[in-house]
């Protein structure tokens, strides 16, 4: 009896083991792939050279790679306002029920597919302006980090005790500076960490930039041009028929991939000492 | 006694008013005492106060004395607490609070048509249950923090508010070489000191306290007390305490509140030795509550 009870227990603790292990094991599996076949490619001239023309050898992305970091702060500039103002909005001022349907509409546009938001900004934007452009790839990615920026932002400022808020305002001093000067402030790396993690995941979009910033083997110059990103152009590589162009598309990949563990990493680093205070 | 590990200083009167500090105090409040009256900073008339359907407060009239020491006791949901934010106006923060009645701090209605809660909290600061000195800002921000974000911005001004705050809440001696750190590696009693000084910065008229000392143990909570007899010297404080003993000890004037009605109301004296209600009597004698 006693041994069968030991039995099943140990069995419990092996099975969830194994599928939190399974979790992991695409992520290595990943780098392991991107590593073996991306890593050759990455070399100086990856990160500073336009592409090649086809049959050149050599070349890199670096119009791709500053793109998407302009394409991210593009997007940062609509996303980040809109939505720490809008998850303001919901923590001190919002009704029950406004809130109720605010936060299911965030909830709902957080579970939109991303080439939805491509075709909505196509025909809002690129339609209107006649042609693909920066802007037009800046402004989708900054609709999808709205919400997620909204909802984190509204969920570490529920986080700051409600005393601080009170002590506030028993001090005479106005409910807006006491939002921003004070709850903000107290709650401000979960907000930052939520904008961080929100410019990693649409760092890494695609489908929506296809309608809309469309690409470009070259640098771009205006905000009205298209402009390249990392993605797009490992994709547009990726279902070239050329060795080359694959080679280079694992090398994106792989310093895409690169790239948002580290804002994932980094985030953890900046957010340890959270409970610590200060 | 409690005092005696730290040399009381003599504390500092309060501010004479200086410049480009919006001015604290208006005349009347310490206008000099008729002999043998005691002026009243708070007239409260027939205030009701209810949280939904639910009230809260039945038809409470009081006057609160000015510089004395008001202290409201009654067993846990009496209404204690909710009486003094009505004073502030702090429990309008609860969507569903409505109020009536009538609330007079030094004859000016305070929730007159054109009166924004703002400078009712500006003239009525507050001191809570849990000290929440803010965890971003450092010992001297924190004092400071009500002038600052009012619109103080006179360096020198700043200083020399933030030292006598610091002094009447008795912690500057205690802080002085540390003003930079942060408030939070403060221990749970200075933490609440400062909670005391940052409401003193701002000079209000009336300090309400609600039950400053229940989280701390017996030698802070002597300090606390302590600074509330020194502090009443100036300003008129209104506390709400669960502790008895506490009451008896600090307070002038001692108001027993029981399921949001105002069962008796005088001089703590009267009340603990010869209440006239003998609801009152059983309640400060432990036989209920």
């Amino acid at each position: 009896m006693h041994r069968w009870r030991k039995f099943k227990n140990g069995l419990m603790q092996v099975v969830t083991c194994a599928c939190a292990l399974l979790v992991i094991t695409p992520l290595a599996l990943l780098f392991y792939h991107l590593l073996k076949s991306g890593l050759g490619s990455i070399n100086w001239a990856f990160f500073t050279q336009l592409p090649k023309p086809v049959g050149e050898a050599g070349g890199g992305m670096a119009n791709a790679i500053v793109g998407t970091f302009e394409l991210v702060g593009l997007a940062a500039l609509l996303g980040v306002p809109v939505g720490v103002l809008g998850g303001i909005f919901l923590s001190e001022y919002g009704s029950v029920r406004l809130n109720f349907w605010i936060r299911l509409g965030a909830d709902v546009l957080n579970g939109v597919p991303s080439i939805i938001w491509g075709m909505v900004v196509y025909a809002l934007v690129v339609v209107p302006m006649k042609g693909f452009s920066a802007l037009a790839g800046g402004i989708v990615l900054g609709m999808i980090m709205v919400p997620l920026i909204m909802r984190t932002t509204e969920e570490v400022l529920a986080l700051v005790p409600n005393g601080y808020r009170e002590a506030a305002l028993a001090l005479g001093i106005a409910k807006w500076r006491a939002i921003v000067q004070i709850v903000v402030r107290t709650a401000l790396k979960g907000i930052i960490t939520g904008i961080l993690l929100a410019g990693a995941r649409v760092a890494g979009e695609t489908a929506p930039l296809l309608f809309t910033a469309f690409g470009n083997r070259f640098w771009n110059h205006h905000l009205t041009d298209p402009i390249a990103a990392l993605p797009l152009q490992i994709f547009n590589y990726a279902i070239s028929p050329y060795e080359d162009w694959h080679r280079q598309a694992w090398a994106g990949a792989l310093v895409l991939l690169l790239f948002v563990a580290l804002v994932n990493v980094s985030v953890r680093v900046l957010t340890r000492d959270r409970f610590s205070h200060r | 006694m409690l005092m005696a590990t730290e040399p009381q200083k003599e504390l500092p009167r309060p501010a004479a008013p200086l410049l480009a500090v919006p001015k604290p105090v208006p005349s009347q409040t310490r206008a000099a005492q008729a002999p043998g009256t005691v002026p009243s900073a708070l007239t409260v008339r027939d205030l009701s106060v209810f949280f939904g359907d639910n009230q809260v407060l039945k038809r409470v009239s009081l006057d609160v004395p000015a510089r004395a020491v008001t202290a409201i006791i009654g067993p846990s949901g009496c209404g204690k607490s909710t009486f003094l934010r009505a004073l502030n106006r702090l429990h309008e923060l609860v969507p569903t609070a409505r109020m009536e009645g009538e609330i007079l701090l030094f004859g000016q209605d305070i929730y007159g048509r054109a009166v924004e809660p703002v400078v009712v909290r500006r003239r009525v600061g507050m001191v809570f249950q849990k000290s929440n000195p803010f965890p971003t800002m450092s010992i001297a921000d924190n004092v400071t923090v009500g002038l600052r974000l009012n619109g103080v911005r006179n360096r020198q001004v700043l200083a020399q508010r933030m030292e006598q705050s610091l002094n009447m809440a008795a912690l500057w001696d205690e802080v002085k070489d540390r003003l930079g750190a942060p408030a939070i590696s403060l221990s749970g009693g200075q933490q609440q000191r400062l909670c005391i000084a940052r409401a003193l910065a701002v000079q209000p008229e009336v300090l309400l306290m609600d039950e400053p000392a229940s989280a701390l143990d017996p030698l802070a909570t002597g300090k606390i007390e302590d600074l509330i007899l020194e502090l009443k010297k100036d300003y008129t404080i209104v506390i709400v305490t669960h502790n008895m003993q506490q009451a008896a000890r600090i307070s002038d004037f001692t108001a027993f509140l029981y399921l949001g009605e105002l069962v008796e109301y005088g001089t703590t004296s009267k009340i603990f030795t010869s209440p006239s209600k003998k609801r009152t009597e059983d309640y400060v004698t432990g036989r209920f509550g």
